[in-house]
């Protein structure tokens, strides 16, 4: 019985092909982007203000609203302003964490430290912005502590703290597709650039960098559209800052068109952001 | 490489403080600790509040672990075996779960299931949820296997008389094995931590242990056992995720990118 099944499956590649893809694309396509086709629409539909109930009528009413208050503008911004800082200092950090574990660690040494790194970031989200609760207190917190007796004080909890914490989160994303990138760039380039009598800057800056280039647009990626979307990290250790994910999530339970709405800026940063990228070729990296 | 060192150690100290602090006998965690105690410890175990968390956590890690891995591997079989017309979207499409803000995602699906299904917030959604991005971590580590194995060996189990199921159960799925075992660790630590997805899938009844911690945070008498909740699923992922890392070696970044 079971030989004829085989054979009978063995003839029809077609519907072994049509089998093994009937569930996930079911799942991807149907329920996902489903999901976020209807999610779309729904930013077009209004509330009515007395039931709470959805009414269902195309209006542009919601992002009327949304592009004229200078309030929820100031969100966008605001958010947008620490998305560039974020990627930036990631991007600082991981461009020498990630040219070490490339150039100069042993290959040995090497698996492990990718591991090393990879693993916080897949520790939970929460526990590390909780983590860094109890770092930024001020006064009793570790930082002060670490930090004190040079005369640094704590940020508290505000704008930079939202910063170094997001920083802290995505850090990992952005360090491993250049280590990729560093490592398919060959040795040879960087001996023959030396012996042509550049420093080492010189190299970094003319050589290293624009080879580099589309794994720090890759990583970016993350980091930009990880931040647009964050909401929970505000909460914890923002103090009363408010970011595009906290306006999402507060309109979620009492008008959610609206919510929808304004969850589409993120999704529309990105994809012209994916698109600009594109004609960089940094998509093959990814 | 003492950057190297610096930057190591600035992506390990925060965890670090949490699981000493579990143990901060000083109730509002003043640093640094003076003592040492495991009372915390004794209370969170004995929170049934925790507990029931905890099981609703497990029951979720498994459950879409299991959904990811069965679709995630045959996807996988798919991409990598055939030829077939918007196979470049597919591959896409599998990534999109995860690249996109998880606000997104959260509040697409819920949505989805309110107005469009009825369906009501519970375990179930949950694992919807969590399954929709699991799939990719799977499917990541499978293909890259199933590329690196090519398709000599089955083709010579073939040829000696095994028919396809027989090939596929002793042949291809031992070579698989390792590479589903990373993914699937890999699922259940997302799984198991996830917060951003699930304060929008689980509705007001259910807790999983990262949103009993995000409703307990704020609570100063709850402080110490959310700190003990925290050292605990800093050690429950951090030690399979780092197993699956050092199994899936293979692929660099072993199943994301």
């Amino acid at each position: 019985m079971k030989g004829s099944i085989a054979t009978w499956m063995h003839k029809r590649p077609k519907l072994r092909l049509a089998a093994l893809l009937a569930a996930p694309t079911l799942w991807l396509v149907v329920a996902y982007l489903g999901a976020l086709g209807a999610l779309l629409v729904t930013a077009f539909f209004t509330i009515d203000s007395f039931t709470g109930n959805i009414i269902a009528k195309f209006n542009l009413g919601n992002f009327h609203d949304m592009l004229t208050d200078p309030a929820y503008r100031n969100v966008v911004l605001r958010t947008l302003g620490i998305a560039i800082s974020v990627t930036l200092i990631c991007a600082v950090f991981a461009i020498p964490m990630a040219f070490f574990m490339a150039k100069i660690a042993k290959p040995r040494s090497q698996k492990i430290l990718v591991a090393l790194v990879l693993t916080p970031l897949w520790a939970s989200y929460l526990v590390k912005i909780y983590a860094w609760r109890t770092m930024l207190e001020p006064n009793t917190g570790v930082m002060d502590w670490i930090l004190g007796p040079i005369g640094i004080h704590s940020p508290g909890f505000g704008g930079p703290a939202i910063i170094i914490g997001l920083s802290y989160l995505w850090l990992p994303y952005m360090i491993l597709p250049i280590y990729a990138g560093l490592e398919r760039l060959p040795n040879s380039l960087l001996d023959a650039s030396g012996d042509l009598g550049a420093r080492n800057f010189y190299t970094f800056r003319r050589v290293i960098l624009p080879l580099i280039f589309p794994s720090l647009v890759a990583g970016s990626m993350f980091t930009f559209s990880l931040t647009l979307g964050d909401y929970i990290t505000a909460q914890i250790i923002g103090g009363k800052l408010q970011m595009l994910g906290n306006v999402v999530y507060q309109n979620f339970s009492i008008n959610l068109p609206f919510a929808a709405t304004i969850a589409t800026i993120p999704v529309a940063i990105m994809a012209i952001y994916l698109w600009l990228v594109r004609r960089t070729g940094a998509l093959a990296s990814l | 490489m003492s950057l190297m060192g610096i930057g190591l150690a600035f992506i390990y100290v925060p965890l670090s403080v949490v699981v000493i602090n579990s143990f901060n006998s000083s109730r509002t965690f003043s640093w640094p600790p003076s003592s040492f105690t495991t009372e915390w410890w004794s209370k969170a175990i004995s929170n049934t509040g925790v507990r029931k968390a905890l099981s609703w956590s497990l029951a979720a890690g498994f459950s879409a672990t299991f959904i990811a891995l069965l679709l995630g591997t045959s996807l996988a079989f798919a991409v990598s075996r055939y030829n077939f017309f918007g196979k470049d979207i597919i591959s896409l499409l599998v990534v999109l779960p995860i690249s996109l803000p998880g606000v997104v995602t959260g509040i697409a699906l819920s949505n989805a299931f309110n107005q469009q299904l009825g369906l009501s917030t519970g375990l179930l959604t949950i694992v919807i949820g969590h399954a929709t991005f699991c799939i990719v971590v799977v499917y990541n580590n499978a293909l890259a296997r199933l590329r690196r194995m090519g398709t000599s060996l089955q083709e010579a189990s073939m040829d000696l008389g095994a028919n396809g199921i027989t090939t596929f159960r002793l042949i291809t799925l031992p070579n698989l094995a390792s590479a589903l075992f990373a993914g699937g660790l890999l699922a259940f630590g997302l799984s198991f931590d996830e917060i951003v997805v699930t304060t929008f899938t689980a509705g007001p009844g259910i807790q999983t242990l990262p949103i009993w911690i995000y409703n307990n945070l704020f609570r100063p008498n709850q402080a110490p056992i959310v700190n003990v909740v925290a050292a605990t699923l800093v050690v429950v992922s951090v030690i399979p995720i780092y197993l699956s890392q050092r199994l899936s070696q293979d692929s660099t970044s072993g199943g994301r990118f």
